[in-house]
């Protein structure tokens, strides 16, 4: 599927995650971050630097891996990802969702 | 995206084996990561998962466990269940399962509610403060199903 971002088409997947991540700009995350009705600030992106770092080391997402990140407690977390934290993080952050359980 | 028709779930446990225990944890937590409410009503044996004393002792049943795939009298030996516990507990160390103090601190800051049953309490002679402090409260029957009051709420009973 396709879907255009600030004039440029982005190729997404049915549940809107960017197949291609190098398609991925911080513009795009805004506009993203908008459509879910969050409006990023200092700290929103701090944890998006996190999920990137994470993907580009190819080590795997969890709630549990939050908590020891040092980034961000668990509870600011869901404040500021409300209804589904990592669903709504990777969507924003331009990476596959998390395929965990935990 | 599409919206998810689950609204609540609330747990009811019963059972204090670590298959139990955890089975209710991951299903809490994985609500609460999809933008689900989640509750879990600790009652009878459940009530070890939440006792600071027991909660890092909870075992696996080695007898009248047929998934254990070992005879029934070899189970009840001396040393079985501990032996079984330590070698899931590590399968599930591989696999970043978070051990029981810390899995009920990830679930009280995820929002999932944590109770405790009235009456189990009262029947195994135990206090609030034998319990964990991020219990959110101790509730009658009536009480948790007034929680449950509402529409596309799901009750489970482990």
């Amino acid at each position: 599927m396709e879907k255009t971002y600030l004039q440029s088409i982005i190729q997404i997947n049915e549940e809107g995650y960017l197949t291609d991540f190098t398609q991925w700009t911080k513009e795009i995350g805004i506009e993203i971050a908008k459509e879910q009705g969050i409006e990023m600030t200092d700290k929103h992106w701090e944890v998006i630097d996190y999920i990137h770092d994470k993907y580009k080391k190819e080590e795997p997402l969890s709630i549990r891996g939050i908590k020891k990140s040092g980034v961000i407690n668990i509870k600011e977390f869901y404040q500021l990802f409300p209804g589904g934290p990592l669903k709504k993080a990777t969507l924003i952050a331009g990476i596959p969702k998390p395929k965990s359980c935990i | 995206m599409q919206k998810t028709k689950v609204k609540k779930m609330l747990f009811i446990l019963s059972k204090a084996t670590i298959e139990n225990v955890y089975a209710a944890f991951i299903m809490a937590n994985g609500a609460r990561m999809e933008g689900i409410e989640s509750e879990i009503f600790f009652t009878f044996f459940g009530l070890e998962a939440i006792q600071k004393k027991k909660l890092e002792h909870l075992r696996v049943a080695t007898v009248g466990n047929p998934a254990m795939h070992i005879p029934t009298m070899l189970g009840g030996l001396p040393g079985m269940e501990a032996l079984a516990t330590k070698m899931m507990k590590k399968e599930m160390e591989k696999l970043d399962m978070p051990p029981v103090s810390e899995f009920l601190e990830i679930l009280a800051d995820s929002g999932c509610k944590l109770w405790a049953c009235k009456l189990a309490l009262e029947m195994f002679h135990l206090k609030e403060e034998d319990l964990i402090d991020d219990l959110d409260g101790i509730l009658t029957v009536g009480d948790f199903y007034n929680r449950a009051d509402q529409e596309n709420t799901h009750l489970l009973f482990i």
